[in-house]
């Protein structure tokens, strides 16, 4: 499928162009619906459609006034400093407590093992909605519900499965031999972690914690919830927006965030090589 | 050490944030005009006044009697004031999650000494509301859609007509006003609806009636929805607060008429929530007095065209803050608008809301 | 090793027995990772796990009535509904007294919603009859004075719910749940008019097995071409597929808010193009079309994938050999590299399944009515309606049917093998 043939036939080479057709459209099915909006961002107007100053390239027909709304208006930036307070220290909570228990699973004997996987996986399988139902239930009850360490506790719990997936992965390919070795050279097992495997461990610690990160970031429905005005994050105030008052902005705010996400898929894409590298892995 | 500095400098953030949330007032309101009416006429003089105060808006009116109840539960309650229409206000009350209040303490006489008691009258519906404003649930519909040769419709009824009125409609989701316009525009008389809405056949009627429109119809949660589907074209006519039709109309010049016959009179107000810590509820206390004394509720109809609820009020609307418009011929109360009015009866509602809640969604979800 | 036992047996340089040096070192190093493990574990235990049995709990609690109506409960346990009449004067004056402090403590309207759960109508009795609670002649006679209040309290089904419900559990959430109801003659489905969940159940299974179709239809070419292409270019194309992954699902939601609209960017393009008028737009939000297409969009990662790794380890001669043995393009695809993709098919469709089943923010903002899941029904129940036991109960079907389905994921993959980007 790589590439056609020369010998191909009349039949064969419309089938792979077609293919090609169809996938292209499969692409742009997947893709234009995140790039309709950058330019619909800089609309001049109030309006979610392309206007016909827009169509015809004018100038005119573009602004940064959203961006300048978003940047000014007290409502967002209220939920941006929230998202900002509360994703990275649901992050350290989920990367600290996920890394030290991916370690740990990854030891040759532990008892219970998938058992004990299970429950650690599952806030990434139970369906978000039962998850923001019980957790409003009984954070009520303890008196957590509407509190700031509400929701960071209830983010550090939805993100620990993606630290330990991705730290799990690179000590799957984790030689062993590497450790015994250290150990016969009479390096003590903290300073054989911090030597041997820490380094090898890193990248997916850092794309684990930029899972974690995401998912805080971007939940909304346990923050639904789970929070109060205190807590308004900034997909809370999108939900909001689209819901209620649609302005543009929102097409600003999701721009921004196409190109944090565009940031982060880099940082991850270069973790990933790097760390197949480290393993002795071709990059791919 | 970085990592370690990095923890200390997050842990110190948090809790930098943490205390700074924990010391502000936080309102919940309805969002979009109604509350940046509220931000205008009460609270940024309220902070201009006080500059220690810090005013959190928190959306979630509509969810307020469910919240309440689970903060109750807790005993631990992160809410202020929470601004509800009367029947919920009834209903918080007869819960004991709203605060019972003295209206002739807790709230400033009349510029002319008149008790705030006699000064609000009748608008006092239960012991725990605090009442802000009249406002009507009526009909927005676009003038550019409107059929060639075909009247503009007038009336709540229009609604109803697919005929006349072809395209898609907005309804609120939920029992109260959708049921008591089924009746009456499918021929009940206005005294009968609400004793027709207590028996089972009535209710059958009702919805009957809305099932001639189901499929044409987009339901509405939140307030602003409605006045959005107006402005993007998505709807031919909507059922909306009647002063988010206002601002449609008047400040963002959309082409949008509207229907004032068979609107929908309720009325909306404060309450405190039970059980509020005392330094807390002393400081909602103070701002409760000011931001509902008769030069601050007839400030808020410079904003938006909602009756103020007291009667000392009513003089001093005058004209929009910033449009210079007569804000008189704007209130549902005008009589060119109150031609044909309904009067939400609150206190059945507070009653019967849980009954017929349960049959109007299982209608909905089919 | 099991001639060990036969040998002298074998000790570690200090002299002791090997065996249990080695059974030592192996529950050391047990210990070492269950430490590891542990903070995490209770941390979830606590977070995450606690809530959710919290919430099962929830679903058949129902201490309510007792603790309202104490004296109440226990003159009804006498009192038996076949006879068909209500209860005698004891049942008033019971209910009376525990009215009187009910309605002080402003607790019986509360016990009126609980109870309209089961019977609507009941919550307006409790009210109305607890406006009159204080003007009744604390001499009785307590029957009469009731029924003068409200006729509804000589209505045997009234006291039928009440001692049915007097047990500090019940299963009665679970049974409205599933559209059933307890009546004297047994357990029995609801009138059809009021049937929604089992509907709504369906619904739910119906739209995201629809959702996991098109994600199957779209995604197979996709992760074929990815898995066939020169590294290289298929790096390059993955970009494609990752930056969907990443985005925020908000901002992907409103997109689709923005293209789908009647007066948004498709319809617009296609009056545009003259393919429709501008009088019949298309209306493709606020329904079940566009649930769909907003969701397939929103999960189509999670199929491409599951379904690239698998494509990815399988070896291309295979198809070179059949082709060689004289099978045409189809066939050599067909009976040789579609059933090595399967494996890849059941984790895709299994994972996409699994998130779609449990939906909430998308479908409420595209679904309109038609389109909406279960779990905005369980949403409507906690924060609208208010009926909490009954969120939990139909949490917890929704809870099993993704359990069961995580099973068969576990089975097909393995959690183990779960891989993300």
């Amino acid at each position: 499928m790589s590439a056609l043939p020369p010998y191909a036939s009349p039949l064969q080479r419309t089938w792979f162009y077609t293919f090609r057709l169809l996938c292209g459209l499969i692409f742009f099915f997947l893709i234009f619906p995140i790039l309709v909006i950058l330019p619909l961002s800089f609309n001049a107007q109030d309006f979610f459609t392309f206007t016909k100053e827009m169509l015809a390239l004018d100038p005119a027909g573009y602004s940064f006034k959203h961006y300048h709304d978003f940047f000014t208006n007290p409502d967002w930036q209220q939920a941006l400093t929230n998202s900002v307070l509360i994703a990275p220290v649901a992050t350290l909570l989920a990367t600290s407590f996920g890394t030290l228990a991916a370690i740990g699973l990854s030891q040759s004997h532990v008892p219970f093992k998938s058992a004990i996987m299970a429950i650690l996986i599952s806030p990434m399988i139970v369906p978000l909605i039962i998850s923001a139902a019980g957790m409003y239930f009984f954070y009520s009850r303890i008196g957590l519900q509407g509190t700031y360490w509400g929701v960071v506790l209830a983010h550090a719990a939805l993100g620990t499965p993606f630290v330990i997936i991705t730290v799990t992965a690179t000590l799957v390919g984790f030689d062993r031999s590497l450790v015994r070795a250290a150990a016969s050279m009479g390096a003590n097992p903290v300073t054989t972690f911090f030597k041997v495997q820490m380094p090898l461990i890193v990248p997916g610690v850092v794309s684990g914690a930029l899972f974690a990160f995401i998912t805080s970031f971007d939940e909304v429905v346990v923050v639904l919830f789970l929070g109060s005005a205190g807590q308004k994050t900034l997909p809370w105030q999108m939900f909001t927006g689209l819901r209620e008052q649609i302005s543009p902005t929102i097409l600003a705010v999701a721009s921004l965030m196409v190109a944090i996400s565009i940031v982060l898929l880099t940082v991850l894409e270069f973790l990933r090589r790097r760390s197949e590298r480290l393993r002795g892995m071709t990059p791919g | 050490m970085k990592l370690k500095t990095v923890i200390l400098a997050g842990t110190a953030l948090a809790f930098a944030g943490h205390t700074a949330l924990a010391a502000d007032m936080t309102l919940v309101s309805w969002g979009g005009a109604y509350q940046a009416s509220q931000k205008n006429a009460y609270t940024d003089p309220y902070v201009a006044q006080n500059p220690d105060v810090t005013v959190i808006w928190d959306e979630s009116s509509p969810e307020a009697v469910a919240k309440l109840r689970a903060m109750n539960e807790a005993g631990n309650i992160t809410w202020d004031l929470v601004d509800v229409e009367a029947a919920d206000s009834i209903r918080l009350c007869d819960e004991g999650l709203a605060m019972e209040i003295d209206p002739d303490t807790d709230l400033a006489d009349a510029p002319d000494g008149t008790k705030a008691s006699e000064d609000f009258g009748d608008m006092l519906v239960s012991e725990c509301f605090i009442p802000q404003i009249v406002f009507s649930t009526t009909f927005g519909y676009r003038t550019d859609m409107v059929p060639d040769g075909v009247e503009p419709p007038t009336s709540a009824c229009d609604v109803f007509d697919l005929e006349k009125y072809p395209g898609k409609r907005a309804l609120n989701k939920q029992p109260i006003a959708n049921m008591e316009w089924a009746l009456l525009c499918d021929g009940v008389a206005y005294e009968d609806v609400y004793t027709t809405l207590e028996t089972e056949e009535g209710v059958a009627r009702a919805l009957a009636k809305l099932d001639t429109i189901k499929d044409e119809t987009i339901w509405w949660s939140a307030s602003a929805e409605p006045v959005q589907l107006l402005a993007d074209g998505e709807i031919f006519m909507g059922s909306a607060y009647n002063g988010r039709l206002f601002s449609l109309i008047e400040e963002q010049k959309q082409p949008v008429g509207m229907a004032w016959d068979w609107q929908m009179f309720d009325l909306d107000g404060w309450v405190i929530p039970a059980g509020l810590p005392e330094d807390r509820l002393e400081a909602v206390k103070k701002f409760v007095h000011f931001a509902t004394d008769t030069q601050r509720l007839a400030d808020q109809a410079k904003y938006i065209s909602y009756g103020p609820a007291r009667k000392s009020s009513a003089p001093l609307v005058g004209k929009h803050a910033t449009l210079g418009i007569d804000m008189a011929p704007h209130m549902p109360t005008d009589p060119n608008n109150a031609k044909n009015t309904f009067v939400n009866n609150y206190n059945w509602w507070a009653d019967y809301r849980d009954d017929l809640d349960a049959q109007f969604q299982a209608w909905l979800a089919k | 090793m099991s001639n060990t036992a036969n040998a002298e047996m074998l000790t570690t340089q200090d002299g002791k027995p090997l065996k249990a040096a080695l059974s030592r070192a192996l529950f050391r190093e047990k210990m070492r990772s269950l430490m590891l493990i542990a903070p995490l574990l209770i941390f979830v235990l606590l977070t995450f796990v606690a809530p959710i049995v919290d919430m099962l709990w929830r679903s058949v609690e129902n201490k309510i009535v007792s603790d309202t109506l104490p004296e109440t409960v226990v003159v009804l346990q006498e009192w038996d509904p076949a006879t068909g009449e209500a209860p005698d004067e004891a049942a008033y004056e019971a209910l009376y007294n525990d009215l009187k402090i009910a309605v002080a403590e402003k607790t019986h309207t509360r016990l009126g919603s609980r109870l309209n759960y089961e019977k609507s109508g009941i919550s307006s009795l409790f009210r109305k009859t607890g406006r009159r609670i204080k003007r009744m002649d604390e001499a009785g006679p307590f029957k009469e004075q009731f029924l003068e209040a409200d006729g509804k309290w000589g209505d045997v089904e009234v006291w039928q719910v009440l001692k049915q419900l007097s047990p500090r559990f019940t299963g009665g959430y679970f049974l409205n749940a599933v559209d059933a109801e307890q009546t004297p003659e047994g357990i029995q489905m609801k009138p059809d008019e009021d049937r929604i969940y089992l509907f709504l159940f369906g619904r739910t299974l119906f739209l995201s097995i629809m959702i996991t179709i098109s994600c199957l239809l779209l995604g197979y070419p996709i992760a074929f071409l990815l898995a066939s292409l020169p590294l290289r270019s298929s790096n390059l194309l993955m970009i494609l597929v990752l930056l969907p992954f990443w985005t925020s699902l908000l901002v992907r939601t409103s997109a689709w808010k923005v293209l789908l609209q009647q007066q948004g960017v498709i319809n617009d393009f296609l009056v545009w193009i003259g393919l429709i008028s501008d009088a019949n737009r298309l209306v493709m939000i606020n329904n079940q079309t566009g649930t769909i297409i907003a969701m397939t969009h929103i999960l189509l990662p999670f199929m491409i994938l599951p379904l690239y790794s698998v494509m990815k380890t399988i070896s291309p001669s295979y198809v070179r050999a059949a082709k060689s043995l004289g099978a045409n393009d189809w066939i050599a695809f067909w009976r040789v590299y579609f059933p090595q993709s399967v494996p890849g098919i059941g984790a895709g469709a299994v994972l996409v399944f699994i998130l779609s089943i449990g939906y909430y923010i998308t479908p409420e903002l595209v679904g309109g009515t038609s389109g909406i899941f279960i779990s905005n029904r369980i949403a409507y129940h906690i924060s609208s309606s208010l009926n909490w036991g009954l969120a939990a109960a139909l949490g917890t079907l929704l809870l099993v049917a993704v359990l069961v389905l995580f099973v068969v994921y576990d089975k097909i993959v393995g959690i183990d093998n779960v891989k993300l980007g």
